[in-house]
């Protein structure tokens, strides 16, 4: 479900390269390389409330380090490293998303109708990522947090291995939405390296590090988790109740030290 | 098992020798050392130490009123052997007694050749004129970043103009920058004392993998940011905060294997910076997980230029390998302005000592080939060299530059400045110096003040020397004696050996 955003407003985008009305600005980046189109969107991230870019064709670094509250509407695939260092905006994709979305990103929201490539969130800082279907491999890989700072990555279908490796902080969900009955998540190595943050994930995992321990979800997970989900499905349609009453479960570090005992 | 009670056949490395007649049991001693060496015995009123805990740090050495304490190294031997040395036995012991991998601090401090002794400089006598830098000027400042192919000028009200446009660079007024020393491995005082003095010498301090602390963000011109696997305090403000970025892959100290700041040294200050809980050992694996080829490093590269609008260079730095000099080339063609080549005696807080000895190669051969390669091929314009990994004096600096590089950093060589004495123990958090420690009460003997002065000092000495030596040779730039390799001569130096420096025979 993707609020029509794609078609309606495509019956209004002209061929010039940029439209900017009211507080909207419309890019079309058929043929434009990365640097021009994110130069035009740094330069209009802090004029306007909402940037309209189509046509899009793996651009790179889309949204990369800015720094304001604008919403971008991407239609298209947008190219590695989609908000990259990014702190403040809001990025919706009409589409899938390549490799590296959310690299180091500070703060922000990331939305994406479709799919994400590898290493989605690598050593995030901060803010969201709401993916509706599967990811590739390392989601989560290095993510952080920190008293307030607490990133949060939600993957509606599934992932593959390596998910939260290195996880150091923040909340990783993934709900396996796409996957049929009775099929289970394939991704090994889960969490190998995790000495902080949690992973949720419903249904069942196939196969964790050694630094991780298995365990029930208690009140204070569903406190945290339901309004995750309910933001999630809020993007997506899905029903956040049916999506809760499946059977979750949290993976947390053994302990915040996993290598300390092979030094001396 | 029973290894609880296994008596351990280790000897202590170092032994204490107190004149009791110096000594006034001003108990100076005992409060200094932060491993428990020296008690006070009341019922004798005699001060004595636990020798098996001495690091040979000499802060109870050089903080004692009186001159009464020595360290030697324990003069008990093994039956004397050339291949079982006391080291290599020592280490079996321990390692049978624990089970671990052996953790150390600091450079490589085995025998290789330092091929820096084996290079004499050139000088100017009767046929081309020396310089008299007192009374002369000498330029040594360096410009860092890449160079444009060509330059184009134009005609502009009477007067001829740059038409090139040219890429961001640093300007350092000394060809000698700190190298990256971590917040985490060190504490801020150091940092702030770092940042300070590259700050009144018109140079760089690199801030290391560990972020930055926001009251550091006045000396911002005068820092350059690091990004490495962890991504620790990689934030788009700290980005933008410093004059360059450099993107650490590896490190001459432990080529192959990422950072590893230990648990002990994680203080709720340090958590807070990286992001990562208290207590915990804070890992930057070696690979970067978004980097397996040289297209994905362009990727990084071009990722932290979008950040930063494209108004700060990007550095790369690697250890030096067998193949650096290939890699480098791909490091210049992935958009580099700026690469850093660490060399094995190049130093760390914490790095398992077989990788420190073993992995790596020396920074002279290591920049003679990368130079080399980068002329073969064209590229050398397009970005900077910085070398580093145990440059000792102005000497191994002008060698350095003479060899290829633009500028070196230098690690150890501040460190000392400020109290180290290489004890090699600092991944235990303990620094009696104040230097390797993240516990407030002992960083603070480190005085930013006098930190800073040392430092500052230490430039403009070896700024100095520089100068003489470039005067000397009649060269008047430092310009001039950038890959200047016929101001260098090699002694003791096989054919391979010579081929490789570029450099000729003494006497040739």
């Amino acid at each position: 479900m993707d609020k029509g955003f794609l078609h309606e407003e495509q019956k209004s985008f002209d061929l010039s390269p940029v439209t900017l009305n009211d507080e909207v600005v419309t890019i079309n980046a058929a043929d434009m390389d990365y640097r021009t189109l994110n130069s035009l969107l740094k330069s209009y991230s802090n004029s306007v409330k909402r940037i309209v870019v189509y046509n899009v064709h793996g651009q790179r670094y889309i949204g990369a380090g800015l720094r304001s509250n604008v919403e971008i509407n991407v239609h298209g695939t947008p190219g590695n490293d989609l908000a990259a260092f990014m702190d403040g905006p809001t990025i919706y994709v009409h589409g899938n998303a390549q490799d590296g979305v959310g690299n180091t990103m500070n703060g922000g929201k990331v939305v994406i109708y479709g799919r994400a490539g590898d290493v989605v969130g690598y050593a995030m800082r901060g803010g969201k990522i709401f993916i509706r279907d599967d990811v590739g491999y390392r989601a989560g890989v290095h993510m952080k947090g920190y008293g307030d700072k607490r990133p949060i990555i939600v993957i509606g279908g599934t992932a593959q291995d390596f998910l939260g490796e290195y996880m150091a902080g923040g909340v990783l969900v993934v709900l396996g939405l796409t996957l049929k009955n009775g099929e289970n998540h394939k991704a090994k190595f889960v969490g190998t390296g995790m000495h902080g943050g949690i992973i949720y994930v419903r249904g069942q995992v196939a196969h964790v590090g050694k630094e991780v321990k298995i365990m029930e979800l208690e009140e204070d997970d569903m406190a945290l988790l339901r309004p995750i989900i309910e933001e999630f499905c809020n993007f997506f349609g899905f029903d956040a109740n049916e999506i809760l009453a499946g059977e979750f479960k949290k993976l947390v570090p053994v302990s915040t030290r996993p290598y300390g005992k092979l030094y001396v | 098992m029973k290894s609880e009670k296994m008596k351990s056949y280790l000897e202590p490395e170092f032994i204490i020798e107190r004149d009791d007649e110096k000594c006034t049991r001003c108990k100076i001693c005992i409060e200094q050392c932060t491993y428990g060496v020296h008690y006070y015995n009341s019922k004798n009123n005699i001060v004595r130490s636990r020798d098996e805990n001495c690091v040979n740090c000499h802060r109870c050495v050089v903080f004692c009123p009186t001159k009464a304490i020595t360290i030697r190294r324990n003069p008990t031997q093994y039956t004397e052997n050339w291949h079982w040395t006391k080291e290599v036995i020592t280490d079996i012991k321990k390692q049978a007694e624990t089970g671990r991998a052996i953790l150390t601090g600091m450079g490589c401090d085995k025998p290789y050749y330092t091929y820096w002794d084996k290079i004499l400089l050139n000088a100017s006598q009767v046929t081309n004129p020396s310089i008299d830098p007192l009374r002369e000027p000498i330029e040594i400042r360096t410009y860092l970043g890449a160079k444009p192919d060509k330059l184009e000028l134009e005609m502009k009200n009477n007067d001829i103009e740059l038409k090139t446009k040219l890429t961001p660079q640093l300007c350092a007024e000394t060809p000698i920058l700190f190298a990256a020393i971590s917040l985490g491995a060190v504490n801020f005082n150091v940092h702030l004392a770092l940042a300070r003095a590259a700050a009144e010498c018109g140079t760089f301090m690199n801030c290391g993998e560990g972020g930055l602390d926001k009251r550091l963000y006045q000396y911002g011109d005068h820092i350059i940011v690091q990004v490495a696997s962890g991504r620790f305090g990689v934030s788009p403000e700290y980005l933008n905060a410093g004059a360059a970025i450099e993107i650490k892959i590896g490190q001459g100290a432990k080529p192959g294997i990422g950072g590893h700041l230990p648990g002990e040294k994680v203080t709720q200050e340090i958590a807070q910076t990286r992001m990562i809980p208290v207590g915990t050992d804070a890992l930057s694996p070696a690979p970067h997980h978004d980097i397996y080829s040289i297209e994905d490093l362009r990727q990084l590269i071009y990722a932290l230029k979008e950040a930063t609008d494209y108004t700060k260079p990007v550095a790369v730095k690697i250890a030096a390998v067998h193949n650096c000099a290939a890699i480098a080339s791909g490091m210049v063609r992935a958009g580099a302005d700026i690469i850093v080549l660490d060399g094995i005696r190049g130093a760390t807080g914490a790095a398992p000592k077989v990788i420190r000895d073993n992995v790596g190669i020396p920074i002279e051969l290591a920049l003679a080939s990368v130079d080399q390669r980068l002329r073969d091929e064209g590229i050398r314009n397009k970005a900077s060299i910085i070398v580093s990994g145990g440059i000792r004096n102005s000497a191994d600096i002008v060698k350095a530059i003479a060899l290829g590089a633009d500028a070196v950093y230098i690690g150890t060589a501040a460190l000392v400045a400020i109290g180290c004495t290489l004890c090699q123990k600092c991944y235990t958090g303990k620094c009696p110096w104040g230097i390797a420690t993240t516990d407030p009460r002992i960083a603070e003997r480190l005085d930013p003040d006098v930190a800073t002065k040392r430092l500052v000092n230490l430039l403009q000495a070896w700024s100095i020397e520089i100068k003489e030596m470039l005067g000397a040779m009649g060269i008047n730039a430092i310009e001039s004696l950038r890959g200047n390799r016929e101001q260098l001569r090699g002694v003791g130096l096989t054919e391979t050996e010579l081929k490789i420096l570029g450099i000729k025979m003494a006497g040739e």
